[in-house]
């Protein structure tokens, strides 16, 4: 089944915050920043500003009714400065006038006084001062330290991976209406509607039923609107809980790029230990998160990055320490993979620092450390289902690995100035947010009186297409044809207290829910179609939108159940819970089981180098993935395809990059460059694996929004591989993105 | 007064000619198929088809509606992904997109069918450009291209049977384009257009296509009066006469591309112009507007100065004024241009079979991206002796560098590694890269040797050796 808004997307109809018609007395907004990236404010005049035509009020802290507080996990961000600024890109004040135009004008206008304080920028500067988000976390498995002494070999080394900038295409917006007695509804383009009401609240000082929070679609959120999509919904409702009129809000692209977080860069050191036959005995790291300049999710973030800091290898002695660095940067935040990456790509450079003093190929020693079943991981999970060897040797005999490596032999052998390189990415992802309290999803599904159907949940529509799978649960277990299913958009007051949509749990998660609803309301209708039918319960099915009987097909409609169904005054409407069963983790002993299952597949990437212009071109990535039984296998490719070159985007073309006093460089879509249709791999082959899936996976098609991303770090090695192919002297660093600059630097390193 | 057919529909309006055109149809017109991505031509979302009359056929490109004046769509047929949607049916493309789960969150999705049903109404005599060609200025962020790519695979395949003389028809009636693109031409022709003002206020701004002033400034130019040149016949053309070739400042890098008497005197001329930007900025961006914008790393300067060319100036009484290219550029972001002046045109002496040209260029991302170093050369060749060399360096100083001492140091040379070498070292001396963005200073000066070693790699494979001229 295609995704279910394909027809409105290709012919422009779908409509997103920024396309909503609006009310005539509709305002618009624009945020004043902070120019400095740390600093006392001595003074702000606005007086200019206020002066232009057409500027209503410029809000500041000032106007806030409830707190200035918008932080979630860890209170310590205002939503607008009061007498500090803690990043360049900081909200100062919310400018609200009769047009964009006439806001910008506004904002050149406002004069700001600033006493410059010291600015951090690295998380390595920031721990050596001791500027932290929260206490650091470790977690610990066997005793790493006594095992170094009995390796063979130890190798120690720093890596360095870059942040990300999320690049929706959308930008950050909303839309947000007054309504009778005081309550607001806010169209907002976000993850986390809840958040978003959560927030408003809390600043507005209204308690939340006051406020209606929907969400039509996001153009794109990879993390990136989990938790930033609040701050903008939040001014724009101070400002209609003062002016009693719509305030539209979207944010400029180069607005978003300065104001907003992005992936966390990390600062690394680890120490492996081997012995003679390749296993991995020992393993330790001190990862560095750069947070930004508060919490945001950088704990949380922080944490995962621990989750999977020996990736899809067993190590029976681990010691991993993480520091969430607290810097001058805006607040480093959720993107797909969620710290997982960064997790990954430090193993994995650990693994090839070893493999390059050993002088072997890094993946006899990825393969003798792969995972098995029962095998424990360093927070005290025990693996199984584990598809981490099967993933890795099925790949290597369906893609005829040991002909791509002699083809590349041949090839580097002939070619002098052009030169190929491989590599194996083997990936294990745990599902689950972390946060166990998280687990859990609701899905109120109404059967109208003409027998059409529809469905609300908690789940955001991204483009992930859950709103496809929620309605191919629906139709499913009711028996019903798509046609007679509609899924509404996501709005708190049909469905409550939701987690965001995020950490790829949210088909599982709102699928079972809406599973559960359709069931308990299948088992009324079999009731009343047995009466009709004089069959027993048992015996009746929905299928085709009929009443079968054993195999049967009757000749009753769906319709008709329903029309009954009204006559009887059974209810139609169902409202179910569910929470994630068996997932547990205690902070204090750091151990637990977290995850209700975990994601499996490895990737074969190839790419050629140019070896007279340093630039590169990925040949191919051919992958066997772990779907489990994959409900929608167009879609499930599409996310694996879309997380590849994200990963791959993040490993060597994207570079963001600040100056020394916290000034964003990289500020434009001239300057950070995604991946576009001729940088993408030539070829992406996709094989599913042949599992069972997973019981705890919604139909058992295993969540898959995150887990590719990381089949992108394999694109750094084998473009490693290939400088090395071309200089002897290179000596490899880990230092992503590997861009096209540090290929030239490294082909002709002397 | 601007006139215009927006779709099926004629617009006229008062409105100011410096809004761009995306506001207008966002704003004004409430069309939202059009989405704001960037508002700077570098994501593709906002991709419009701008339709010019030319005789008796309408020929249509891709721009990108959030730097386009909306004074430019005056006599023009504008088409949004409205205009191309058939009544209930997809049109082919947009089966493509959907059969191949080409769309996910379906943000960049009408942009990249507008690209594509561009494509398919391009007549694609020369057979210069893939679909993916068509989409290189589109940019999506959810399915990393193989999806699209298989849709624009599908698109080919189907295109390869289009009837070349009745193609707007055969487009019809293979469901790409709805029905009243036929009636197009007609209305077009009857659109009554009222003079433009020839003569230009002082302190209007001078927009041609809009790629360099309205990334900057679109705000302010939205409420100013702006002087629109891209209609102004004498600014347009590429003309051969006398072994010389003149090619008026108002010339697209699409027109370039599309001259079959340039691809011949450059057969590598697509594989050069594909390095520049992208479908969208190559159908606007003009050859003036790159030499005034004073880049240092501006690819048309860099190309033309390797040509030795020749501009001409139009001064504000109408006499003109020549003067080597090479010398129009005076230091960063100043150029020898009077107030009043107008670059009028650029010529250069065609190469004949003793000559050969290169260009090269390396950026992060390799399409549609600002070069960290980009280069061109030009070697005349007598008796195996260089008799003149024309070698230009982007990024590597303040204004679009010629080579003057490498040029000078090389002629009466033997093109032998020894020399290259040499060449090399003095092309050092002459250049003076900074970091920035772009690179490191010693990453721009290491790209510079290995492109200037490529000309010649390039140009000369027998004579020359990589090694040799590096380790001398």
């Amino acid at each position: 089944m295609k995704n279910i808004d394909s027809y409105t997307h290709v012919r422009g109809e779908s409509l997103f915050v920024d396309d909503m018609i609006l009310r005539q007395d509709a305002l618009f907004g624009l945020v004043f920043d902070s120019p400095k990236a740390h600093g006392k404010i001595l003074s702000v005049d606005y007086s200019n500003a206020e002066a232009v035509e057409g500027v209503i009020k410029i809000f500041t802290y000032r106007d806030i009714v409830g707190e200035n507080q918008i932080g979630g996990i860890i209170p310590d961000e205002p939503l607008w400065a009061e007498d500090e600024v803690h990043f360049c890109g900081q909200p100062i004040a919310f400018i609200v006038a009769e047009s964009d135009a006439i806001a910008k004008k506004a904002r050149v206008l406002i004069e700001i006084e600033i006493e410059e304080l010291q600015v951090i920028t690295t998380a390595k500067e920031a721990k050596e001062k001791g500027s932290f988000i929260n206490a650091p976390r470790s977690f610990n498995l066997g005793d790493s330290q006594k095992s170094f002494a009995s390796c063979d070999y130890v190798f120690e080394g720093e890596i360095f991976s870059n942040g990300q900038e999320h690049l929706y295409l959308e930008t950050q917006g909303c839309y947000v209406e007054p309504k009778e007695n005081g309550n607001i509804k806010i169209t907002s383009s976000t993850q986390g509607p809840t958040q978003v009401q959560k927030t408003a609240a809390k600043v507005l000082g209204i308690p939340m039923h006051k406020i209606e929070v929907d969400v039509i679609r996001l153009g794109g959120g990879f993390g990136g609107k989990e938790d930033q999509a609040t701050p903008w919904a939040v001014m724009a409702a101070v400002a209609v809980q003062h002016l009693n009129r719509p305030v539209k809000f979207m944010l400029n692209r180069h607005d978003d790029l300065r104001m907003t977080g992005k992936r966390h860069p990390y600062e690394s050191t680890f120490k492996i230990g081997l012995t003679k036959d390749l296993k991995i005995k020992a393993f330790e790291v001190e990862f560095l998160q750069n947070s930004g300049a508060a919490a945001d999710l950088s704990p949380a973030i922080a944490e995962r990055t621990l989750f999977h800091a020996t990736n899809s290898y067993f190590v029976p002695n681990v010691k991993t320490t993480v520091y969430s660095c607290k810097t001058n940067l805006p607040p480093n935040t959720a993107f797909r993979g969620f710290g997982g990456p960064q997790g990954m790509f430090v193993i994995e450079s650990a693994i090839a620092k070893a493999a390059d003093e050993l002088n072997i190929d890094k993946k006899e020693i990825q393969e003798a450390n792969l995972l098995e079943e029962n095998d424990e991981f360093s927070y005290g999970q025990i693996a199984t289902e584990v598809q981490a060897k099967k993933s890795w040797f099925d790949a290597k005999e369906k893609f005829e690995l040991e002909k791509l490596e002699k083809d590349i032999v041949d090839f580097n052998t002939d070619n002098q100035l052009f030169k190929k390189g491989i590599s194996l990415m083997p990936i294990a992802f745990g599902i689950s947010f972390t946060n166990t309290p998280m687990n859990h999803a609701r899905a109120l599904i109404h059967i109208y009186q003409d027998g059409s159907v529809g469905v609300s949940t908690g789940a955001v529509e991204m483009g992930q297409s859950v709103n496809t799978k929620m309605l191919q649960i629906a139709s499913e277990v009711l028996g019903i044809s798509s046609e007679k299913v509609k899924l509404e958009s996501t709005n708190t007051t049909r469905v409550a207290n939701t987690s965001p949509s995020a950490a790829s749990s949210t088909a599982d998660l709102n699928g079972k829910a809406v599973e559960m609803a359709c069931n308990s309301l299948l088992e009324r209708l079999i009731k009343v179609a047995s009466n009709i039918t004089a069959s027993k319960d048992k015996s009746i099915t929905f299928k085709d939108d009929c009443v079968f009987t054993g195999d049967k097909k009757s000749n009753i409609t769906w319709n008709e159940v329903i029309a009954e169904a009204m006559l009887q005054r059974i209810a139609l409407t169902e409202n179910a819970h569910y929470a994630t069963p068996i997932i547990h983790f205690d902070k204090s002993k750091e151990k637990g089981h977290p995850f209700a299952y975990h994601v499996y597949g490895t990737a074969i990437t190839t790419v050629t180098v140019d070896c007279l212009r340093g630039v590169y071109e990925v040949d191919a990535v051919k992958i066997v993935h772990d779907f489990g039984k994959s409900m929608n296998i167009g879609i499930d490719i599409g996310q694996v395809e879309g997380a590849l070159a994200q990963g791959i985007g993040w490993m060597t073309l994207e570079e963001i990059a600040y100056n020394k006093d916290g000034r964003l460089l990289s500020n434009a879509l001239s300057t950070y460059k995604i991946p576009d249709v001729f940088s993408a791999a030539k070829i992406v082959e996709v094989l599913p694996l042949e599992t069972d899936g997973h019981e705890l996976a919604i139909k058992k098609s295993k969540a898959v929004g995150e887990p590719p991303l990381m089949y992108g770090i394999g694109s750094y090695f084998a473009i490693q591989n290939a400088v090395k192919a071309f200089n002897k002297n290179y000596k490899p660093t880990y230092h992503s993105p590997f861009t096209p600059e540090k290929v030239l630097m490294g082909l002709y390193e002397k | 007064m601007i006139q215009f057919i927006l779709n099926n529909q004629i617009i006229r309006t008062s409105v100011n000619s410096g809004i761009t055109l995306l506001d207008f149809i966002r704003e004004h017109q409430k069309l939202k198929g059009t989405k704001i991505g960037c508002r700077e031509g570098d994501c593709g979302a906002c991709t419009i088809l701008v339709g010019e009359l030319n005789d008796i056929e309408v020929t249509y490109k891709s721009f990108t509606s959030c730097i386009s004046p909306l004074g430019n769509a005056n006599g023009k047929h504008i088409v949004t992904v409205e205009g191309i949607n058939l009544s209930a049916e997809l049109n082919t493309v947009q089966k493509a997109m959907t059969d191949n789960f080409a769309t996910q969150c379906g943000f960049c999705t009408p942009g990249f069918v507008v690209s594509m049903t561009g494509y398919s109404l391009d007549d694609n005599k020369l057979n210069l450009n893939s679909c993916n060609d068509a989409i290189s200025g589109n940019i999506c962020r959810c399915t990393g291209y193989k999806s699209i790519e298989k849709a624009g695979f599908e698109i080919e395949k189907k295109l390869e049977s289009k009837d070349q003389n009745h193609q707007i028809e055969w487009l019809i009636k293979e469901g790409f384009i709805p029905d009243y693109f036929k009636t197009i031409p007609d209305r077009l022709k009857d659109l009554v257009m009222s003079p433009r003002a020839e003569s230009r206020g002082q302190k209007e701004t001078i927009v041609a296509n809009g790629t360099d002033l309205y990334v900057r400034y679109a705000d302010k130019l939205s409420e100013e009066k702006v002087h629109l040149i891209s209609d102004d016949k004498i600014l347009k053309g590429i003309s051969f006469n006398n072994n010389s070739c003149t090619i008026g400042a108002n010339t697209t890098v699409t027109e370039l591309l599309e001259n079959e008497k340039l691809l011949t005197i450059f057969p590598k001329l697509p594989s050069f112009l594909k390095l520049v930007s992208s479908e969208q900025i190559r159908n606007m961006g003009t050859l003036g507007g790159n030499f005034v914008n004073a880049s240092p790393i501006g690819d048309m300067s860099i190309f033309f100065l390797a040509l030795n060319s020749t501009l001409t100036i139009q001064r504000e009484n109408g006499t003109e004024r020549n003067i080597p290219f090479q010398e129009f550029h005076k230091d960063y972001k100043k150029y020898d241009l009077q107030k009043g002046e107008l670059l009028k045109n650029i010529s250069f002496r065609v190469l004949d079979a003793s000559e050969k040209f290169n260009f090269e260029k390396v950026s992060k991302r390799t399409h549609l991206d600002i070069a960290s170093v980009n280069s061109a050369g030009l070697i005349s060749l007598k008796n195996g002796v260089i008799s003149e060399a024309h070698f230009s360096l982007g990024g590597v100083a303040a204004i679009p560098k010629y080579l003057f001492k490498t040029n000078k140091f090389l002629k009466g040379e033997l093109i032998v590694s020894e020399t290259i070498h040499l060449a090399e070292k003095v092309m050092q001396s002459e250049i003076s890269p900074i970091s920035d963005v772009r690179g490191t200073s010693d990453y721009k000066r290491l790209l510079a040797r290995q492109l200037f070693f490529a000309h010649f790699m390039t140009l000369f494979p027998n004579d020359v050796e990589l090694n040799k001229m590096i380790a001398l």
